[in-house]
């Protein structure tokens, strides 16, 4: 063979290898499977990169279930799924109901051996809160006095309008705002600065949350919350050591310099390949958990990680593919739990588009769906059909399940739901064919489930109503788009409960919420809601939320189709791990045998 | 060639500049925010986040400082992650995608012009007819049922190999043999049909008649001159490999660059949008310019430079 | 372009028109199309893949009307029913009949990869050609303008037009998918036949066409493209399975044929999570029907080939 060919091939061969940065890739250090022998590692797939394992940058489930192990907040949820106290000792509720007084563990250590102190709580809320830090989940922290306004502070000058960008918006400068300050040959630019950082130090101010002494630490909410010490369990409000994070802004990006104070600390962490959690021998209480360890793989792929659970290497799995899910249930395979969400998957009717306006038509269309053949047949995934918008898993004032208190408000009825549906056409002026003429479409983002769904749906309203819906299957972003512009008819949407309260659902279609992406608007509904909002009776609250939830389905403004449930399979030699409906499964209390 | 090289070199420049913008536009012009989420985020939240990371500034604006920190090397910081910028994630995941790459490429070198030779130099005989089945199950089983189809046999219940992740060779042989397949494939099929070509060409008869044994005129003229074609194809196919794939890192959970040329669109991740794109081109750039100095050292009488004429 | 020559002008005289004509009538083109075909007709192979080729359109028009079954039917009774004697290839997980599916999805393929593969082959063997015959400039700046357009991320592109394009419900049509694709599938085309051109321009036959006055479209036409039809087509015939799997790639990200249409590569696609469970049928099935359109076309691109060839010709 000529030898320039030969010259030439490995010529392009070497650049290739060259321009690879001559780096060689990493040499082997981390082999996926940890060394096992002797140790206790709980070996399961995390689903995503984590964006940060910083608790107040978190947004996600893939954070937070590496969160929750290394992370503690002032409560925590024992292995019975009950609220008790964890970085706090006890705490103390004023008469008001207003201000909550937590009494810090003196044994709460940080993993690099300090004392976790009050000041770590306050300086972690505060920074939270801190709109330049651009935490997502700062919102979460809105329930304490002065955070919204703190977390909402402009800084003065014009910017372009986010909804149209040939406008734009100017922020001024109150003339009083410039009092005490010396502005003489300042720029602008260094002005408004100068007036920031004022308005800033104000907020701040006004911002209810202190530490008393090293190990009290009180804050002021805007409301009565009965729920604020369970929030307290949330990662948003997990502490983070205020002198590590005041040293080094980076701390959260390297295991070397991460120091948490949950029951495991980070060792190691390969961006998109696997994150190592070691037992922390700091906890205080070390002697509750079993685990030595906890390997995280971080893998997409659904099935590919099933893979790996079937052939032995995971201890638990949590997101099974759906048509695993379903056979698994099928056969009532031991090693699957369906375990309990708070959350409801519903259709928004776009309650300002013609014949959507009519409550019967919106009706008809809730009333012939069939959410129980949904659920056995296509989601397979042990959900629960709707019976309302409120899922399952919150107790009312009582003790009792709040969905069962209320009972079904939802029917499926082919007959009656075509009779409202044809009345409601009339009353708009149309007929079917008007209706099919329309080209309405359900709109959903892409993925297999919802896939699946929609084109149930549009067949059971095709026999049911004699209607033609056509499908949309758009990008997830292209979707949130024509939601918050209106620009759809019936649209996929579904929500997962923050928080222990059927208000964690019924706020989103209160007129002002920024959720309310069908349009929705009663007075009395938001008349509930806002009243609910204020006061601390639980009587007057659930009997408030009942009703609400009673008015939202009389109008049907959104057709819930089935509360969540997740589904996830647990080694047989594995105990101890079990999901509260708020969480990914609890890993920190499990053993293996 | 020294003056061809410093051209082509300011011409890469521009080249990169017509990327960028376009692209700038074009991510501007697609609906959706980094920030967009399904649910209940107040305004203060989503005003925050925006001005961390100059959003609320004029798109001109944007554009000039984008560029100016571009100049001095940075690609900026990611709006998803908060860990790691866009250079860190091109340093980090690069290596990974280029090293699965590489060795695709290898395999489809190795193999592929091979074949096609073969199937030519025998058409229509059995070697003609098993490198044609080769390369129809290689072109026709797109890569993401490929992936699937090979962690379900030869990991699954084989077990000869690991099923998923990212760290001994063992884990880099299933996709590198899933991204091999096509490229492969495609080079065979050129070569059989250029090898074809030249076959029937009259200097390879006259070299023939000379009396030359048959495996020296193959090698010494058809290959070269047929291996032209599969030249041409190599800028592309290689930098698509060794930038990565984002079904095979997905399906095969590896850590790679590739995966990042839909995410960051999906996110609408700005800057990591214009980092794997600019990236990308350059080093398209670059693979075009070996093929084109590849075209000249291969057969003589192509001139792309003054000095050839 | 010759100006650097020892030659000088005057020495060359032009070819006058009798000299052009010699040349284009050196052989009758009327008889080239039907030698091409018989020729064709002889190639088994080739015909075999003709012949899946006509059967599968035919299928793909009357298959969704032969056993019954709608294709947007559900039927939750009969999910992921193996393939019997009712259901020939099976249902899907709604219950749907995968036969008619199957056939639904064939024609949308067919038609996404003929099409791309047709546009393809049209901009890039002009593009390609044209680049590599003009002058060093002109190739240079038309190659620059490749490599921007074929770095610029598609699924933006894709997430534009069909934005753009999108009239209420359409979502994304098979107009868009097939210009989103069209519009960067050319590149490697065009880098390929310009590579082909850069050298066989300067073969004898070139040479000699161009001394008699043949214009350089002539040339290119006439002996370029015919003696490098064989990588061309290749490369078309690569092209189609190609489009298949953008569309289905496509779909994966929300970006395809919307359903309850198909494709052979969404239902490819769909069946993938049938695989753990033991339903393999409903990715194997519509696997099996794209190589089988590609066995036909790389058979039939192959005989075509050689039909085509201009030094077979007797």
């Amino acid at each position: 063979m000529s030898k320039k060919l030969l010259v030439l091939m490995s010529l392009l061969l070497v650049v290739a290898i060259v321009i690879t940065g001559c780096s060689t890739p990493k040499p082997e250090e981390t082999p996926s499977e940890t060394p096992t022998k002797g140790k206790k590692i709980l070996r399961t797939n995390n689903s995503s990169e984590p964006g940060s394992l910083d608790p107040a940058l978190a947004q996600g489930t893939h954070e937070s279930w590496v969160l929750e192990n290394t992370f503690e907040g002032l409560m925590k949820y024992d292995a019975d799924g009950k609220v008790i106290p964890g970085m706090a000792e006890s705490y103390k509720l004023s008469e008001d109901n207003l201000t909550y007084t937590f009494k810090i563990r003196q044994d709460a250590i940080w993993s690099d051996g300090n004392p976790v102190t009050a000041h770590d709580f306050e300086f972690s809320w505060k920074r939270a809160l801190d709109p330049n830090l651009g935490a997502f989940y700062a919102f979460q922290l809105y329930y304490i006095k002065g955070a919204e306004e703190y977390n909402s502070t402009l800084k003065p000058g014009t910017y372009p309008d986010p909804e149209d960008d040939t406008k734009t918006i100017t922020n001024p400068i109150e003339p009083s705002e410039l009092e005490g300050l010396d502005t003489n040959g300042k720029s602008e630019e260094e002005i408004n600065e100068m007036v920031y950082q004022k308005r800033l130090a104000a907020a701040l101010e006004n911002l209810k949350i202190k530490a008393l002494d090293d190990y009290t630490l009180e804050v002021t909410l805007v409301t009565p919350t009965g729920y604020f010490p369970d929030l307290t369990a949330f990662y948003t409000y997990f502490p983070v050591s205020k002198t590590v994070v005041e040293a080094n802004p980076e701390w959260a990006k390297e295991p070397e310099t991460h120091v948490s104070n949950g029951p495991f600390k980070l060792v190691s962490w390969e961006h998109n390949a696997t994150i190592d959690l070691e037992k922390s021998e700091t906890y205080y209480d070390t002697a509750s958990i079993k685990l030595d360890g906890i390997h995280f793989d971080i893998i997409e792929d659904e099935n590919t990680a099933w893979q790996k659970y079937e052939g032995g290497e995971y201890d638990i799995l949590a997101t099974l593919p759906q048509a695993v899910a379903a056979q698994m249930a099928q056969e009532k395979n031991p090693e699957l739990t369906i375990g309990a969400q708070v959350g409801t998957y519903y259709y928004n009717l776009n309650n300002e588009i013609k014949p959507f306006t009519n409550v019967k038509v919106r009706k008809g269309l809730a009333m012939t769906l069939d959410r129980q053949t949904i659920v056995e047949k296509i989601a397979q995934g042990g959900q629960i059909a709707a019976t309302g918008v409120v899922p399952l898993g919150l107790v009312d004032e009582t003790g009792k399940e709040y969905r069962e208190t209320v009972g079904s408000l939802l029917d499926y009825n082919v007959e009656e739901g075509k009779k409202l549906f044809e009345e409601g056409l009339q009353e708009e002026g149309m007929t079917i064919e008007d209706f099919n003429n329309s080209n309405f479409v359900i709109l959903y983002n892409t993925l297999e489930a919802h896939k699946k769904i929609a084109q149930a749906a549009q067949e059971m309203w095709r026999s049911a109503l004699g209607i033609n819906l056509g499908l949309e299957n758009v990008e997830f972003q292209v979707k949130l788009d024509r939601e918050k512009a209106g620009d759809f008819t019936i649209s996929r949407a579904g929500w997962n409960g923050d928080y222990s309260d059927p208000m964690t659902m019924l706020d989103l279609w209160w007129s002002g919420s920024s959720f309310n992406d069908a349009n929705y608007n009663n007075p009395e509904y938001d008349r509930l809601i806002l009243e609910t909002k204020a006061t601390a009776d639980q009587t007057v609250r659930f009997n408030n939320m009942r009703a609400a939830e009673k008015i939202l389905m009389e109008d049907m403004p959104v057709v819930p189709i089935y509360f969540y449930t997740q589904p996830y399979a647990v080694k047989p030699n594995v105990t101890g791990i079990h999901k509260l409906p708020l969480f990914y499964p609890t890993l920190a209390y499990a053993d293996i045998q | 060639m020294k003056k061809y090289l410093l051209k082509r070199l300011g011409m890469s420049l521009v080249t990169l500049w017509a990327v960028v913008t376009i692209t700038f536009i074009l991510m501007h012009s697609v609906p959706g925010n980094p920030f967009a989420q399904e649910g209940k985020m107040p305004k203060a939240v989503y005003d925050n986040l925006q001005a961390k990371y100059g959003l609320d500034k004029p798109y001109t604006e944007q554009y000039a400082i984008y560029l100016k920190n571009l100049l001095k090397g940075d690609f900026g910081d990611s709006m998803k992650s908060r860990v790691e910028t866009v250079n860190d994630m091109i340093e980090r995941g690069f290596p990974v995608s280029a090293r699965l790459g590489l060795q695709a490429l290898v395999i489809a070198l190795c193999f592929g012009p091979a074949l096609g030779a073969l199937a030519a130099l025998y058409q229509n005989k059995i070697p003609d007819y098993i490198s044609m089945i080769i390369a129809i199950i290689g072109i026709s089983v797109p890569s993401f049922i490929m992936g699937t189809i090979l962690i379900q046999f030869l990991a699954r219940n084989v077990g000869w190999l690991p099923i998923a992740g990212w760290g001994t060779w063992q884990h880099t042989l299933l996709p590198s043999f899933a991204m091999a397949l096509m490229p492969m494939a495609t080079m065979a099929r050129l070569m059989r049909s250029s090898m074809l070509e030249v076959l029937g060409q009259d200097y390879i008869k006259t070299a023939k008649s000379k009396g030359i044994t048959k495996p020296a005129v193959i090698l010494k003229h058809a290959v070269r001159n047929a291996i032209l074609p599969v030249i041409s194809i190599l800028g592309t196919t290689i930098s698509n490999l060794i930038v990565g794939s984002f079904v095979i890192e997905k399906i095969f959970g590896i850590p790679g660059l590739g995966r990042f040329f839909v995410q960051s669109i999906y996110n609408r991740d700005y800057t990591l949008i214009m980092g794997t794109t600019i990236f990308y081109a350059a080093i398209l750039i670059i693979m075009l310019l070996l093929v084109d100095i590849a075209y000249m050292l291969i057969d003589p009488r192509i001139k792309l430079t003054k000095e050839g004429r | 372009m010759k100006a650097d020559s020892q030659f000088s002008k005057e020495m060359f005289q032009k070819a006058t028109q009798e000299d052009r004509n010699a040349e284009k009538i050196r052989r009758p083109s009327i008889k080239y199309w039907p030698d091409v075909w018989r020729r064709l007709k002889q190639n088994k192979l080739a015909m075999t893949g003709l012949i899946i080729i006509v059967l599968m359109g035919i299928m793909s028009v009357i298959g969704i009307y032969i056993n019954g079954f709608d294709y947007r039917q559900q039927d939750y009774s009969l999910i992921n029913i193996h393939p019997n004697s009712i259901h020939w290839f099976g249902t899907d997980d709604l219950g749907r009949d995968l036969f008619t599916r199957t056939w639904f999805g064939a024609r949308y393929s067919l038609l996404i990869g003929i099409l791309a593969a047709a546009i393809d082959f049209l901009i890039g063997v002009l593009y390609g050609g044209i680049a590599g015959m003009a002058t060093r400039k002109v190739d240079a700046i038309m190659m620059r303008i490749a490599e921007v357009i074929y770095s610029i991320p598609y699924m933006l592109i894709v997430i534009l037009l069909s934005v753009v394009f999108s009239t209420q419900g359409s979502g994304t049509s098979l107009f868009v998918l097939i210009l989103a694709m069209s519009l960067t599938g050319w590149v490697p085309m065009a880098i390929l036949v310009r590579g082909q051109v850069l050298q066989l321009k300067e073969s004898e036959y070139s040479l000699a066409s161009e001394s008699l006055g043949a214009t350089k479209g002539w040339i290119l036409l006439k002996h370029i493209i015919p003696n490098t039809l064989g990588p061309i087509l290749v490369n078309v015939t690569l092209t189609i399975p190609r489009a298949i799997f953008a569309e289905a790639t496509l779909s994966f990200l929300g970006l395809g044929i919307q359903p309850p249409k198909a494709s052979l590569g969404s239902l490819a696609n769909e069946g993938l999570a049938g695989l753990p469970v033991g339903n393999a049928y409903q990715v194997l099935i519509p696997a099996l029907f794209i190589s089988l359109i590609m066995f036909a076309f790389n058979v039939l691109g192959d005989g075509l080939r050689d039909a085509l060839d201009p030094r077979l010709r007797k």
